[in-house]
């Protein structure tokens, strides 16, 4: 062994050249050449800065009700998208419309995210009684198919999109809470967590330094994975009539006010549907393209 | 296996028991007094005292789920205060109706995502996958209540071929299996069959992948045994999984079939709920969520009692 | 030990002094419960480890030899504290381990270390190795420049580049790389005593050499104490001073590594180096000296737990348990063994020749 230092002391020079790759560089780096997330990406960011910068970027108020321009096509001069059922211009609705459906799409998950990890970190590291008790409790809300349930606790709490919300949330954390406890138990098993607890650490300096990282992973596929779902799910509350109430703006909600125009004027009608599609599409396509350039490190 | 199945038997009671409890206790999560929704605001005391015990609620929560629970196990679910009817009449018939949905559309999508996913796992790569892979996204990322009023749109609208709403010809909820109401049938459970579609199709296009590319398939090809032994070896295998998880498709679509029915009007329990939540119907909410989720329950043991039967491998317990 | 100003923040003391044994273990015992199912009335055990007791000498290298399932990756852990024991004691530089006025579990955590098996599951594949070897230090206070300065030394000394794997991830490494990563983890800690649990095992011939070399020069160079655990008798011949052999959860034969690689007294000890295959082409076992599968851990056999594959067993071995005891004049040689106890009742005229004739045949 001391020959081969001697050799490659002379024939490389000593200096570091190894950059350190951070762990999401490598995985952005693979992201970039997959052509099908890419553009996905790219669609979720148009749509997102329309949501995002609609007060400055929409042509009209989305509140203006005009009952002589009630249901015009698209493409009426001044109407890029034609307007709804009470004369508001549709693209202004749409974008203004995004933002709630983004938000109602994308808050539950991250909330399920945060309590979902920590609570199957906990449930998994510490075992035993704790973890059968919690697990137990949580099978409980398996028992319900997802759309069941959102619609059972949403309609229990009443319309409102806060309430949306919490029932979203509560359906996605026993989901998320599932993998989060599948993986630390697999990890908690493992050797290197056996010479951690061999170096005198603490519980909790063990879980944050060599579980948590190899937790984030597997969880953070699965909750990009419910985006697409969340999305579809909260506008389908609204579309219920039980997520955002009326005038707001809201994909869901638009479809189903202009429910009555699908005789009269189809294409408008299912304008807004077609939006959440783009979205939920987006959102699966850009999901997969990050779970394979996860996976290939890995 | 006696064991297994009553082991099984064993765990799905407390969670039976929990679901009873959801089901009742959801109503009393809503702002708001529950007796609103029978009395008018400005009913005289003594009125709305008389309604309050012919309801039970002026008991204690606890006391009100027991007898609740009690009543139901001897098949009486109260009376629905919309429509007057009992709730076991109403729900049941929904059923029936949620049933026919949810039976067609997975029995539409499991085949049709067999079908498809077969062909992308044997052509793997090539355009029949490419293009599989591509439907099986869509069918997984669509708003299938989106998906309804489109086809509405294409095939009810413009094409004329199929009714928009309802499940029979002038708002009737009987059934027969005649063209008069099966064309009723037709919009709805194609648009509910897109979800398994799309599930079936990417788990069978990944297994018969896999089991091609496993080693005993060369060692059959080798021996000169081709196209039928293989397929029949894919198929032996595969079948244990995929009927597993359509089983678990039929109780999802049951209980989540609540969009698609709004959308045609399809009177089953989906529409059922909906009723009950805007019209604060608490019996009818709890009698529905009840039958709903024991279906799920039942159905969850069903597959997984069925499972090892089919595949060995799983074994015992 | 270099005494570098760094390395004071971990020295540990020697307390007893170089006649003590650095560790002794006294009647260990650890039974798992076997999940029965829902109508099981008495609740089984798997008698993993059941009384074994033994102590290791500084400086010195006990080798543990046995088959799969015998109990020595559990004896590993047991003395590892990284599961407590049902009972028995452990005694560590004439301290007590985790009692009550002994040593503290975190400091001990500083004088014992181990060597797992698996080379990539012993590594965090988050962490790159420089990090890994940086932890454990940094967990006993020492300051994490210092710490990473100290591991790149280490690296070096383990025969690892720094500038070339300090960054690298474990899934860059081969396997005998890794290794040499563990050992400098566990180094790094200054430790007293390492465990070596299996740890060449999943490593080449050639790659295991070099391990073995580089750890007979790490433990002269830092008077570090050796427990090897291995079933490869080959290699416990190389390294080991004593050689301790373990057969369901209970030690059968511990000596001297000559004594027992020349003259082993229990049966199982032969047979295990009669299986061993020999370079020697006119050597070839025509019957395999060990019969039959080893014994369920959950329902031992009563008496001398080896009886039912032992072709010397005799009524005697059935009813009683043979106790520890040396061989003839050797007192560091013990054995259990009813034909090793003149006292015991073992009738040695009524043994059949043949039997007899195979086991002693190249010994």
């Amino acid at each position: 062994m001391t020959q081969t230092l001697a050799l490659s002391a002379v024939t490389q020079p000593s200096q570091n050249t190894i950059p350190n790759r951070s762990y999401w560089h490598v995985v952005a780096r693979q992201l970039r050449q997959e052509p099908v997330a890419m553009v996905s990406a790219v669609v979720l960011l148009l749509i997102v800065c329309a949501a995002l910068f609609a007060p400055w970027l929409a042509p009209a108020d989305p509140f203006k009700a005009s009952m002589l321009k009630r249901l015009m096509p698209v493409g009426s001069p001044g109407y890029l998208l034609g307007t709804d059922e009470l004369g508001r211009d549709m693209l202004t609705r749409l974008m203004y419309g995004g933002r709630l459906s983004l938000l109602m799409g994308v808050v539950p998950v991250f909330a399920a995210f945060f309590i979902g990890t920590s609570l199957g970190l906990l449930s998994g590291y510490v075992g035993g009684r704790v973890n059968m008790v919690i697990m137990r409790v949580l099978d409980v809300f398996y028992a319900f198919p997802s759309v069941l349930l959102a619609v059972a606790i949403s309609g229990a709490l009443g319309p409102g999109m806060s309430n949306s919300l919490i029932a979203l949330t509560l359906v996605f954390v026993p989901q998320v809470v599932r993998v989060a406890e599948s993986v630390t138990t697999q990890v908690r098993k493992l050797d290197y967590i056996e010479a951690a607890r061999m170096s005198g650490a603490g519980s909790f300096s063990i879980i944050r330094v060599h579980v948590l990282g190899n937790v984030l992973g597997p969880v953070f596929v699965y909750a990009t994975g419910l985006l697409s779902v969340s999305m579809i799910l909260a506008s389908g509350l609204s579309f219920l009539g039980l997520g955002v109430k009326p005038p707001e703006p809201e994909w869901g909600l638009m479809l189903n006010t202009l429910r009555s125009a699908i005789y009269s004027s189809p294409l408008l009608a299912a304008l807004p549907g077609a939006f959440i599609f783009i979205t939920s599409i987006a959102f699966n396509l850009l999901a997969d393209g990050v779970r394979s350039a996860m996976d290939i490190r890995r | 296996m006696f064991a297994y199945i009553l082991k099984r038997l064993f765990y799905a009671l407390p969670i039976a028991l929990s679901v009873t409890v959801v089901s009742f206790m959801l109503v009393y999560l809503a702002p708001g007094d529950p007796l609103n929704a029978i009395a008018p605001a400005d009913a005289p005391a003594d009125v709305i005292e008389a309604l309050k015990s012919a309801y039970g609620l002026d008991r204690p929560v606890p006391v009100q789920y027991g007898l609740w629970l009690w009543r139901a196990l001897q098949g009486d679910l109260g009376t629905s205060i919309a429509s007057g009817r009992s709730v076991v009449s109403e729900v049941f018939s929904a059923v029936g109706n949620t049933l026919l949905l949810a039976g067609i559309a997975s029995g539409l999508g499991v085949l049709v995502g067999c079908v498809l996913g077969a062909l992308a796992g044997y052509k793997h790569g090539g355009g029949v996958d490419r293009a599989a892979t591509a439907l099986s996204v869509v069918g997984v990322s669509i708003p299938h209540y989106w998906l309804g009023l489109v086809l509405t749109i294409i095939f009810s609208t413009w094409l004329g071929w199929f009714p928009a709403m309802g499940a029979g010809p002038g708002g009737s909820t009987d059934w027969s299996w005649d063209w008069e109401h099966v064309r009723y049938l037709v919009l709805p459970s194609v648009t509910l069959s897109v979800i398994p579609m799309g599930i079936i199709t990417r788990t069978v296009r990944a297994l018969v992948a896999d089991m091609l590319a496993q080693e005993f398939v060369v060692a059959l090809r080798a021996r000169g045994l081709g196209g039928m032994a293989v397929f029949r070896h894919v198929a032996k295998n595969t079948a244990p999984t995929v009927l597993a998880v359509a089983g678990l498709q039929v109780g999802y679509l049951m209980g989540g079939s609540i969009l698609v029915e709004t959308v045609f009007a399809w009177p089953g329990t989906g529409f059922l709920l909906n009723t009950a939540i805007f019209q604060r119907d608490m019996p009818l909410l709890q009698g529905t969520l009840l039958v709903l989720c024991m279906f799920f329950v039942g159905l969850n043991l069903l597959v997984d009692i069925v499972q090892p039967l089919i595949d060995p491998r799983m074994g015992r317990g | 030990m270099t005494s570098s100003p760094v390395s004071d923040v971990l020295a540990v003391q020697d307390r007893g002094g170089p006649a003590q044994p650095l560790l002794v273990v006294k009647n260990l015992k650890k039974h798992f419960p076997v999940r029965g199912g829902l109508f099981e009335r008495e609740p089984k055990f798997v008698h993993a480890v059941d009384g074994v007791s033994f102590s290791v000498a500084a400086g010195s290298t006990l080798g543990n030899v046995g088959e799969s399932g015998c109990g020595k990756s559990t004896t590993a852990r047991l003395i590892a504290r990284l599961m407590p024991p049902d009972s028995g004691s452990l005694v560590f530089d004439g301290d007590g381990v985790a009692e009550y006025g002994g040593m503290a579990l975190k400091e001990f955590r500083r004088n014992l270390q181990m060597v797992f098996q698996d080379s990539f599951a012993s590594l965090n594949p988050r962490l790159t190795i420089l990090e890994t070897i940086a932890y454990g230090p940094q967990v006993h206070g020492m300051d994490a420049a210092i710490a990473t300065q100290e591991g790149r030394a280490l690296l070096a000394r383990v025969g690892l580049e720094p500038d070339q794997f300090a960054s690298r991830y474990p899934h860059e490494l081969s396997g005998g790389q890794r290794q040499r990563v563990n050992i400098a983890r566990a180094l790094a800690f200054h430790p007293r005593l390492v465990i070596l649990d299996e740890a060449v095992a999943a490593l080449d011939k050639s790659v295991q050499a070099q391990v073995l070399n580089l750890l007979q020069e790490l433990k002269a160079e830092r008077q570090l104490t050796y427990v090897f655990i291995s079933h490869d008798l080959h290699v416990v011949h190389y390294i080991s001073d004593e050689v301790m052999v373990m057969y369901l959860g209970q030690v059968v034969e511990r000596g001297p590594v000559e004594r027992i690689y020349s003259d082993a007294a229990h049966p199982y000890t032969r047979a295990l180096l009669l299986a061993v295959p020999s370079m020697d082409p006119a050597q070839r076992t025509q019957h395999s000296p060990l019969m039959g599968d080893p014994p369920n851990p959950i329902n031992p056999p009563n008496g001398c737990r080896f009886r039912d594959r032992c072709s010397m067993a005799q009524d005697l071995c059935a009813a009683s348990t043979p106790l520890l005891r040396a061989v003839g004049p050797y007192a560091e040689h013990i054995v259990a063994c009813h034909m090793n106890d003149p006292m015991s009742g073992y009738r040695h005229a009524t043994v059949k020749p043949s039997a007899a004739a195979a086991l002693e045949a190249t010994v």
